[in-house]
């Protein structure tokens, strides 16, 4: 029985004690450099993602506040994969950084509460594993501890996550005041069209539409990314918004399956605005972070779409469309990571004549642009056709006419940026720019990933077989 | 035959070239896979006509299915009838005479050929394809290439007109998204070609979504008011992307109205002619005039472009066999010869460094061949009998007079006027340009073409000779293969 559950939460406690033996290198005082230090790092985070692929038992833990199954498993490794990139691309970053362990431990510590919370089966345990991840956050994003701008971001990082935390826990009292349960399924069976229960639903999206940032609730996003640090900007866009979102599915179509009706006008509204918001905003921006962060809220914008597909579908195509997303944003931010580690030159102009000087690196940020946008044959395409698909599932064609449009507009920002790089001149672009053995590792995986994960129907097929709704 | 052979050999070509070193690798790469491709076309063309000879009365042949994403019932399914063939042939002639027009390709020689190879492929795959899903993958493969040969390797407002035909085309496959969707959605849960077509799509839906599969594809290939792009992309591109968007790029847009909008959506199609005649029409007499007061070789063309590409949108329009028939040799006919008058324009420009028409004048002397490649092109463009337009536009037109409404009647009249427009332009562009005295002395020491420009122009030229000389080799291919489709459109409009 023991032994079961240490299986059963083998994810968590790996990340914890990776954590530990970090925490312990750090306290022991050892004399260890910071190269061998990350090179040890890099090397435990790939075991743990290799540990994760095998040996997985589903089942439930804690009086089924703690759930395990094939599909919460790949999520959490999906994460770990994640992690392990964004470790790998940093470490240009790091390896003048004084504070390299702490980073780490920060790190595992806001990874871990995010696998708690994807295993979430009661909203008590949901929002401690919410709360896990996103204290430390507000820490990592303040981690360039000299400069002001990350100093700021972490501010309202914390006002606004906690303002979002407070709604939410709002919302959950509410329910718990209504039906006298925070247990997911037994709030299914008795969830009801009343209007209390409706309330707090409301109060409970609105604290979700703030972690993944989605319209109207968007507002932290371009400062906070802009302000972090590269690195922690990959990890919030990538890890935590696919964190949430692997939770928000899971929580509408079992918890509140009762009530689709309201929640598809709900999703079909904040969806159609988080896209046009996003993409219009995406166009003015001049810095690459702030671009990337309107980018990532309109691609939200499109999740929720395949979402309101209220489908096996749907959490298919959601759940792909993550690990997609992954390959996709981090290949994107490998590159302006290293850029910025290096030459501290962060904005659009900057890469003007970048293919001239760094041509592997420019087609690696330009197929990471492409799939972001939809184009064949990199996996962003099967991506968000599988999305829109799903949504099409509703017969709603006005919602797929918005969608497909503002896949239009998008291409047009993505591809400003590849106009940036081959067409523009530029009598001083950055210099050509040695990427090192691991952050080289960590683009190869991207690449393959943005290329094979859709013209490969087995990833899909494999995700869409372990869906049960 | 394994129909995936056309794809893999332009992707075996792609990662050859991305291997290669320098130009000469480079372009010996590429000209070796253009030219097994097109070696390949034909072999496929004979193991075609065989197979119909054995008696195999089958729509599509050579017919493959692999299963792909098959828990939503997305397949790649290919497949080839007559119409397929026609088109990859014309595509194998195109790509290989642009690769052999570019050889002196300086500037990014690796990036330009992995890129029109690309495009190949995709062109390829589009034709082959029996899934909507494999159709619209082949697609939208083909924008981003394009946007980046423009944008890096065009000339004049390269930039804007890039993002302009990126966005436009983008904009195109949107609509044709949604119209995918609504097939799907439509009761088969399929996206399969052949299974669409046998079960009847209600006539509720399919006017819902004909417009958005139409007006989607048809931005692809210049419907009115979606033209824009062609004039600004056209005459910015490299020669060889030139010839490769007007050639076949403009292809796909007719090859998609037809095979996916109309087959699929014939009662919609009935519905919605009187808007498709007008808009084609409108096309044809707009691009007409427009090209008359163009001074620029490229615009030239590309005007005429927009022109003779409403002739395929008004034979498709029609809804008729002949019509349509015609509307498939146009869409060869068009893609040969406007590859060829690209490619006679790109070898002046090399040479002459200008387009403008006032620049230019009784090149005939100084360079014969190019000269005369030039004229023909014109004159094929123009519908002179023996050569391919005079075969194509004679069909559209005896089909589109075939539908006896006076609205039809008064379009069939229209389009044929615009035939001598066509003549006024072509006539007095080539008349300026390769005849009359010679506007600038500097010129008469410019040198005719090269081996590889003349090779290119040959292929072309005797394509479009056999074409205009014995249409039946073409139209043999061509009509076996439309007759069921047609069949279905006739019958259930």
């Amino acid at each position: 029985m023991t032994s079961e559950i240490l299986i059963l939460m083998k994810f968590e406690l790996m990340v914890i004690i990776i954590l530990f033996i970090i925490l312990f290198l750090k306290i022991g005082q050892h004399k260890m450099s910071t190269a061998t230090l990350l090179n040890l790092v890099n090397i435990l985070l790939g075991i743990n993602f290799a540990v994760g692929l095998f040996g997985n038992i589903s089942g439930e833990a804690f009086g089924d506040m703690f759930k395990s199954t094939p599909l919460i498993h790949l999520e959490k490794n999906i994460l770990n994969l994640a992690v392990l990139i964004i470790s790998l691309q940093s470490r240009e970053w790091l390896s003048t950084h004084k504070h390299v362990p702490e980073f780490y431990v920060i790190l595992l510590a806001s990874l871990s509460g995010m696998f708690y919370m994807i295993s979430a089966q009661n909203m008590f345990m949901f929002y401690l594993g919410l709360e896990l991840s996103t204290i430390p956050l507000a820490a990592l994003v303040n981690f360039d501890l000299l400069k002001r701008r990350s100093g700021e971001a972490a501010m309202k990082f914390i006002i606004s996550s906690a303002f979002s935390s407070g709604i939410l826990l709002f919302g959950i009292s509410l329910l718990y005041g209504a039906l006298g349960t925070l247990n997911f399924e037994d709030i299914s069976v008795s969830m009801t069209g009343e209007p209390l229960l409706i309330l707090s639903f409301v109060m409970i999206l609105a604290g979700f539409a703030f972690k993944m940032s989605a319209v109207p609730f968007h507002l932290w996003t371009a400062d906070v990314y802009e302000g972090a640090p590269v690195a922690v900007t990959a990890y919030l866009s990538v890890v935590s918004k696919g964190a949430i979102i692997f939770v928000f599915f899971s929580v509408l179509y079992g918890a509140f399956q009762n009530i689709f009706i309201s929640w598809y006008n709900f999703l079909f509204l904040i969806s159609v605005l988080t896209m046009i918001t996003g993409n219009l905003f995406a166009i003015r921006q001049t810095n690459l972070k702030r671009f990337l962060a309107f980018s990532s809220i309109a691609q939200v914008g499109f999740i929720l779409i395949g979402i309101s597909g209220n489908s096996t579908e749907g959490a298919a195509a959601s759940v792909f469309f993550i690990v997609i997303y992954l390959f996709s944003n981090l290949g994107a931010f490998g590159v302006i990571s290293l850029v910025s580690a290096k030459t501290g030159k962060e904005n659009i102009s900057d890469y003007k004549g970048f293919y001239k000087t760094n041509p592997l690196l420019a087609w690696v940020l330009a197929l990471s642009l492409f799939s972001l946008a939809g184009i064949p044959p990199t996996a962003g395409f099967f991506g968000k056709f599988f999305l829109l698909m799903s949504g099409g599932g509703q017969n709603n064609t006005v919602l797929i006419v918005i969608a497909a449009l503002n896949m239009v507009v998008s291409l047009y920002y993505y591809l400003k940026v590849v106009k940036a790089m081959f067409m523009d001149s530029n009598d001083n672009p950055i210099q050509k720019l040695d990427t090192g053995f691991q952050a080289g590792l960590a683009f190869i995986i991207c690449v393959v990933g943005v290329l094979a994960t859709g013209l490969f129907g087995g990833c899909y097929e494999y995700i869409f077989s372990i869906i049960h709704l | 035959m394994n129909l995936n052979l056309l794809i893999l050999i332009p992707a075996a070509t792609a990662l050859g070239i991305v291997f290669a070193t320098g130009l000469k690798q480079v372009r010996f790469v590429a000209f070796a896979g253009a030219f097994i491709q097109l070696v390949m076309s034909f072999v496929l063309l004979f193991l075609f006509q065989q197979e119909r000879s054995s008696g195999n009365t089958e729509q599509f042949v050579f017919q493959a299915v692999y299963n792909w994403f098959p828990s939503i019932n997305i397949n790649y399914h290919i497949g080839v009838d007559g119409i397929s063939i026609a088109m990859i042939l014309l595509t194998a002639f195109v790509v290989l005479a642009g690769v052999l027009v570019s050889w002196q390709q300086e500037k990014l020689n690796k990036e330009f050929f992995l890129l029109l190879t690309i495009l190949s492929a995709g062109a390829y795959g589009y034709f082959i394809a029996l899934d909507l899903f494999t159709l619209f993958f082949f697609l939208e493969i083909a924008v981003i290439p394009k946007f980046l040969l423009i944008g890096i390797w065009g000339s004049g407002k390269k930039e804007y007109a890039a993002m302009k035909l990126a966005l436009m085309l983008m904009g195109g496959s949107a609509l044709v998204f949604v119209g995918l969707i609504g097939v799907y959605f439509s009761g088969s849960s399929s996206l399969d070609l052949i299974t669409n077509a046998q079960s009847l799509i209600n006539e509720e839906t399919q006017r819902i979504f004909f417009p958005f599969l139409f007006v989607g594809f048809g931005i692809f290939t210049a419907l009115f008011p979606f033209h824009t792009w062609v004039p600004d992309g056209h005459s910015s591109a490299p020669t060889a992307a030139s010839m490769f968007l007007a050639g076949i790029s403009m292809k796909l847009g007719g090859y998609g109205c037809l095979r996916v909008a109309v087959y699929l959506m014939p009662e919609a199609a009935d519905y919605y002619q009187p808007v498709i005649i007008t808009l084609s029409t409108i096309a044809i007499i707009y691009g007409a005039f427009a090209t008359l007061m163009q001074t620029d070789l490229k615009y030239i063309n590309a005007y005429s472009s927009v022109s003779h590409c409403g002739f395929v949108l008004l034979g498709i329009g029609m809804l008729n066999e002949t019509a349509i028939n015609g509307a498939v040799l146009q869409m060869v006919s068009h893609g040969l010869m406007t590859a060829l008058f690209f490619a006679a324009i790109g070898m002046v420009y090399d040479r002459t460094r200008t387009r403008m028409v006032k620049d230019i004048g009784g090149l005939l002397k100084v360079m014969p061949f190019i000269a005369t490649v030039f004229i023909l092109a014109g004159l094929c463009s123009l519908g002179l009998p023996g050569l391919s337009g005079f075969v194509a536009e004679m069909t559209v037109f005896v089909g589109s007079w075939q539908n006896p409404t006076t609205m039809y009647r008064f379009a069939t009249i229209l389009a044929c006027a615009s035939i001598v427009v066509t003549a006024v332009y072509i006539l007095r562009a080539a008349g300026k340009t390769m005849l009359g005295p010679i506007v600038n002395t500097e010129h008469l020491t410019l040198t005719d073409a090269r081996w590889n420009e003349r090779l290119a122009a040959f292929v072309l030229l005797a394509a479009i000779l056999i074409m205009g000389i014995a249409p039946f080799v073409v139209t043999d291919i061509i009509y076996p293969g439309t007759e069921v489709m047609i069949q279905k459109i006739v019958l259930n409009k």
